[in-house]
């Protein structure tokens, strides 16, 4: 069983780690801001989500597994609300779309 | 492979100090040194310190940067005769603290090793405390009288903060509510505190036997609480309101009141007796953290800017 | 399993202060405040993975801590940027 936990865990933890290498790029190389918003906001939470699920196996106890779990739920929350919030900021048009 | 990450991490710290210094606006110098205490969480944590990696990230990232920018905020529009600093008096700054670095850093490499410690001394006596974190019985129970001149300090910084305000509005509530409150963060103010308050109670409660502890949850309870006023889903208070000033007094009254009964119990000033120490601890802990929480959101709320409500 | 935990986390930590130096040295100054989100994500990610390598349970404290703070950071620095001192700008009200 803890072989399998740990061929989880490389293998989610790997995929993880290129979504944010995704992000970097995208965020080097996307036009202009908006886009590259997109690339840290989505690429980024998704590579965070990946490695949380990735270190269950790890986990030496439920709270253990949990934890990460909240920080994860947490990071969408910010991630969502705070893009949103910087898209405003970069339209900063006060008259209605 | 831990050693590649310490030198890419101080490499890293090291670029952003630098960015920091260098930059000319200060927006920009207030984001980086945010960046920076985040950053900074991290060596903490790979120093083996999770208490101060708590704190730093809490006051780094929730405190002093906010602060900063809202003073930054509040002095945008003003006229400024700004005299800029001579070369001459830039150099001597820089050397200044070149001077303290290399001192610290020469003090620190130069330790005997193994270097000369208190912590087995601590750990030992940590049984008759009854908590399991040795941090929180430093803070709490040996070092007792720092911790308690600090969150003095903290209601004196208030003060002066709160004496920043006009004669005619002292006593009155702080601007903190934008003209126009944004969707997205109302949608946050309201989503968010419920699981922001749970956590400063849980960092407050482990702070007994694992890293957390009253300053971490205070500044957690604190975001919360500016987070609902910046979205106007409650008022910010009167600076004059009996409830408010008794939350920030409360805490430090407690702990001069169980000092004081030291004499009495345990024959000492901020002795505890025998086996009362854990519940006074966590007592003390309680009243602080809502001291704490309270203290440091009225300070980045500011002084204050409309008449009290009579 | 340790080591490789740790690579994960270096690895991210490289990527992460490469798009850091992006993103500050942008001239564009809504793309400075995309630091500290950056920062959450990247940091967060780094610290869980160093937490479960030296199996500190602490380390999954910090980085609750981190996340929560890079959203409270994130909303005060939009909310400064928009506020100009004086400016009563009476927008249309956001209905929900």
């Amino acid at each position: 069983m803890s072989g399998l936990g740990d061929i989880v865990t490389v293998v989610l933890v790997t995929a993880g780690a290129l979504l944010f290498l995704a992000g970097t790029l995208g965020l080097l190389r996307f036009p202009d801001t908006l886009s590259r918003l997109h690339a840290i906001s989505k690429a980024d939470n998704l590579g965070l989500g990946l490695i949380v699920i990735g270190l269950l196996p790890q986990a030496a106890s439920l709270t253990g597994g949990l934890k990460p779990i909240c920080v994860w739920l947490l990071a969408q929350l910010s991630a969502a609300t705070a893009s949103q919030l910087l898209a405003r900021t970069i339209y900063r048009d006060p008259a209605e779309p | 492979m831990t050693l590649l990450l310490d030198i890419a991490l101080v490499a890293w710290l090291l670029a952003l100090a630098v960015h920091v210094a260098v930059q000319q606006e200060e927006r920009s110098a207030i984001i980086a040194l945010l960046a920076f205490g985040l950053l900074l969480g991290l060596a903490w944590v790979r120093l083996a310190a999770p208490d101060v990696a708590l704190t730093e990230i809490a006051i780094g990232g929730g405190g002093t940067a906010v602060l900063l920018l809202r003073a930054e905020a509040a002095l945008r529009g003003r006229d400024r005769q700004e005299e800029e600093m001579t070369r001459a008096g830039k150099l001597a700054v820089a050397a200044a603290c070149a001077a303290i670095s290399a001192g610290l850093g020469f003090a620190v490499l130069t330790l005997s090793a193994p270097a000369p410690t208190l912590a087995p001394a601590a750990s030992e006596a940590l049984a008759q405390t009854g908590l399991g974190n040795p941090v929180t019985a430093v803070l709490l129970a040996y070092r007792a009288l720092d911790t308690l001149l600090e969150k003095v300090v903290v209601l004196l910084a208030l003060v002066g903060v709160w004496s920043l305000a006009p004669d005619g509005l002292w006593g009155g509530a702080p601007d903190v509510k934008p003209s126009a409150v944004p969707a997205p963060l109302s949608y946050l103010a309201r989503v968010l505190p419920p699981f922001g308050v749970v956590i400063g109670i849980y960092m407050f409660w482990v702070g007994a036997d694992a890293p957390g502890g009253t300053f971490q949850a205070g500044t957690v309870l604190a975001a919360m609480w500016l987070l609902m006023m910046m979205a106007g889903l409650t008022p910010a208070p009167d600076t004059a309101r009996p409830l408010l000033r008794i939350a920030l007094m409360g805490g430090p009254a407690l702990f001069l009141v169980i000092a004081f009964l030291g004499f009495v119990f345990a024959g000492g000033f901020l002795a505890y007796p025998e086996g009362f120490a854990k519940p006074l601890i966590v007592a003390i802990e309680a009243a602080l953290t809502i001291s704490v929480a309270a203290a440091l959101a009225m300070l980045v709320a500011g002084p204050a800017r409309k008449a009290p409500a009579r | 399993m340790a080591d490789f935990l740790v690579a994960a986390a270096l690895f991210i930590l490289a990527v992460t202060a490469i798009a850091l130096f992006r993103i500050l040295n942008s001239r564009i100054a809504a793309e400075r405040m995309m630091a500290v989100q950056l920062l959450g994500s990247g940091g967060g990610a780094a610290l869980l993975l160093l937490g479960a390598a030296t199996e500190s349970p602490a380390t999954s404290d910090v980085a609750l801590l981190l996340a929560l703070f890079a959203a409270f950071s994130c909303v005060a620095f939009t909310l400064g940027a928009n506020a100009t001192p004086g400016a009563q700008q009476e927008s249309s009200k956001e209905r929900p």
